[in-house]
């Protein structure tokens, strides 16, 4: 089976930042809106370098929204980040007139992603941002598996993308393990691991676990694919579809609500191309709370042993 | 080239008639929209894209144009009405308003290709933050064109459009004029009514901007008040412009039931019969 080697433990809002830095380093037009947390989201980088693209607007993230439009339509490239509780739920009506209908290219970056925020607790914890914003029409939805892909992707949406975007990434440091000339393209999904018995399909830091939980089950004699699914929308109907077609049975792993969420997404496409039995990781319909992010992520069945143990379920027994 | 500014009051009053009726027929010819406050700001309209704005019909995308944000998207008309008689595109295009496949939408819509037209609008509190990111990227760019915006006195109610003020003070953005509609009245009943928003001068006075008040339905004034704005440094400035809904048909003035009433077509032409300049 394919290993990955953890490069050590990084955070993929630090990834964020450097994308940004990088883009900005090449593009005069990038500009940064800060909503007083510019140091948790990445972006102090940035403004350290680039104080005169770098514009305070304090904490209101509708009025962000609505700058970052006019920036856009200016001619800038303005990134606005900012927990993604706030980022994208707080504004959800901002972005859907002044960003998504006028379809500018407006970077929108949702820190905090997940149960994994740990101890700041429900209020923090990100998990219903993915549906909200993959409905919004022009939207792409981009949520990396590790901080040296969250860079490119970052880099990458800001430099050849046109129409709004949403770049998701957590707060925890976790294993970085992608190569910085790994092969990627916004909207086609990687496949990581090979197998034809069942397919895992991850977004974001579940990736890491998915192919742990890949590891189990290998030693068990089962072969399971998987794929990190980086892009949320455009979503790449054909790796999903020749995954139901091949393995017939497709797990889908996401720190995020089930309802509506990536699950829902790849569901989408499995129940009208291919339809496949099915099973979805992630939050029940439910909030988040305090811990430490490895007691939350045991808690919600999340770490790579946790989800050998729900596939094995799955597989054997049909639960 | 850019329109040679129009000062004469009499001239303009001319056009803010036509533009008048041309709002009413349409909105009959659609059938539904926006009819109060339409009629209330084109005499703000008129002022603003046939002397005060610098801008260029004929080639809508000029980098160096004065910008106008309408934030109150459902008095399209209004700017449709106006965007027409300036030159932007043919008048005979006004009777599409609300039709499917117009480039006239019920609220503006730039997927639709109007030329003219600087932002998609419709829902409030929106549209003076989007006046601010224009107004820093012209600052940052060295550019001297203005950001107008137009706002309605009731979505003053919306908080957003305070953080926005906040904002375009706190970055000294005094290429920005605001212009409030102030006719006192929005869809359930006068603005005092429904949640006060006095006292609306010392408001923005203490969010850091100049503001001016003005008989937003008398051009010199609105003129003069745009002027004395155009002085003004280090601060965004702010017109209070004093309109009457539904301004120049006597039936329905100052009827907040016409906020979002349109006449029939032969309501239309009786109303134009009695159109008061
Ligand atoms: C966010 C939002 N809430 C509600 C509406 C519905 N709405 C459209 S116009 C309007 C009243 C606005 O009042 P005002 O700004 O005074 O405009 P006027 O009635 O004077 O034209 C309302 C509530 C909307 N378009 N957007
Ligand atoms: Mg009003």
């Amino acid at each position: 089976m394919e290993t990955y080697i953890n490069k050590g433990n990084k955070s993929t809002k630090v990834g964020f930042g450097e994308g940004v830095f990088l883009a900005a380093t090449n593009l005069d037009e990038v500009v940064v809106l800060g909503a007083d947390i510019t140091a948790s989201v990445g972006l102090d980088v940035f403004a350290k370098n680039f104080p005169h693209r770098f514009f305070s607007l304090g904490i209101a993230e509708q009025n962000c929204v609505g700058v970052a439009a006019g920036l856009a339509l200016s001619g800038k490239i303005p990134v606005f980040s900012t927990y993604g509780v706030f980022a994208a739920l707080r504004t959800a009506d901002h972005i859907r007139i002044s960003v998504c209908y006028n379809n500018l290219h407006v970077i929108i970056g949702g820190a905090h992603a997940g149960i994994s925020v740990g101890p700041d607790g429900a209020t923090h914890q990100a998990l219903e941002d993915i549906a909200v914003m993959r409905v919004m029409p022009n939207m792409t939805v981009i949520s990396p598996c590790d901080a040296t892909q969250t860079a490119l992707l970052t880099k990458r949406a800001i430099e050849n993308l046109k129409g709004p975007v949403y770049i998701r990434f957590g707060r925890e440091p976790v294993p970085d393990f992608t190569s910085e000339d790994q092969e990627i393209e916004i909207g086609k999904g990687q496949e990581l691991c090979s197998g034809n018995d069942i397919t895992l399909i991850a977004t974001g830091h579940l990736v890491w676990e998915a192919i742990e939980a890949a590891r189990h089950l290998r030693e068990q004699g089962i072969h399971a694919r998987v794929i990190n699914l980086h892009t949320i929308k455009p979503i790449d109907a054909e790796i999903i579809i020749k995954a139901a077609k091949e393995t017939r049975r497709i797990v889908t792993l996401e720190e995020h609500q089930i309802h509506a969420g990536f699950g829902s997404a790849v569901a989408e496409i499995v129940v009208q191309n291919h339809p496949v039995k099915m099973k979805m990781i992630g939050i029940e319909d439910r909030f988040g709370e305090s811990g430490k992010p490895e007691e939350l992520m045991h808690k919600f069945k999340l770490t790579g042993d946790e989800i050998f143990y729900t596939v094995s379920r799955f597989l054997h027994d049909n639960l | 080239m850019t329109l040679n500014p129009i000062t004469d009051s009499n001239s303009l009053k001319d056009i803010s008639y036509e533009i008048r009726k041309d709002i009413l027929r349409m909105l009959a010819e659609a059938g539904s929209g926006h009819t109060g406050g339409s009629l209330g700001l084109a005499d703000v309209f008129t002022c603003l894209y046939f002397s005060a704005m610098n801008h260029q019909p004929e080639n809508p995308s000029w980098e160096q144009r004065d910008r106008l944000i309408l934030s109150i998207g459902h008095v399209a008309p209004v700017l449709y009405a106006t965007l027409a008689h300036a030159g932007y595109f043919p008048k005979e295009e006004l009777k599409t308003l609300r039709q499917l496949g117009s480039r006239l939408q019920g609220h503006p819509g730039r997927d639709h290709g109007l030329p003219g037209l600087e932002l998609s609008a419709g829902s409030l509190g929106q549209g003076l933050s989007v006046a601010v990111g224009m107004a820093l990227a012209a600052k940052l760019n060295r550019q001297t064109h203005r950001i107008y915006c137009i706002l309605g006195d009731g979505e003053l109610q919306e908080g957003s459009v305070w953080e926005a003020a906040m904002s375009a003070a706190h970055h000294h953005l005094d290429n920005i004029i605001a212009i409030v509609d102030r006719n006192q009245l929005q869809i359930d009943g006068k603005n005092s009514d429904v949640m006060e928003i006095e006292p609306l001068a010392d408001k923005w006075k203490s969010f850091g901007w100049i503001v001016t008040e003005c008989d937003g339905n008398n051009h010199s004034e609105v003129l003069d008040a745009i002027n004395f704005c155009k002085k003004q440094e280090n601060k965004p400035q702010l017109i209070l412009a004093h309109t009457i809904m539904g301004k120049g048909v006597k039936e329905i003035e100052n009827d907040y039931h016409w906020h979002g009433k349109v006449p029939s077509k032969q309501q239309a032409e009786d109303f134009i019969l009695h159109l008061t300049k």
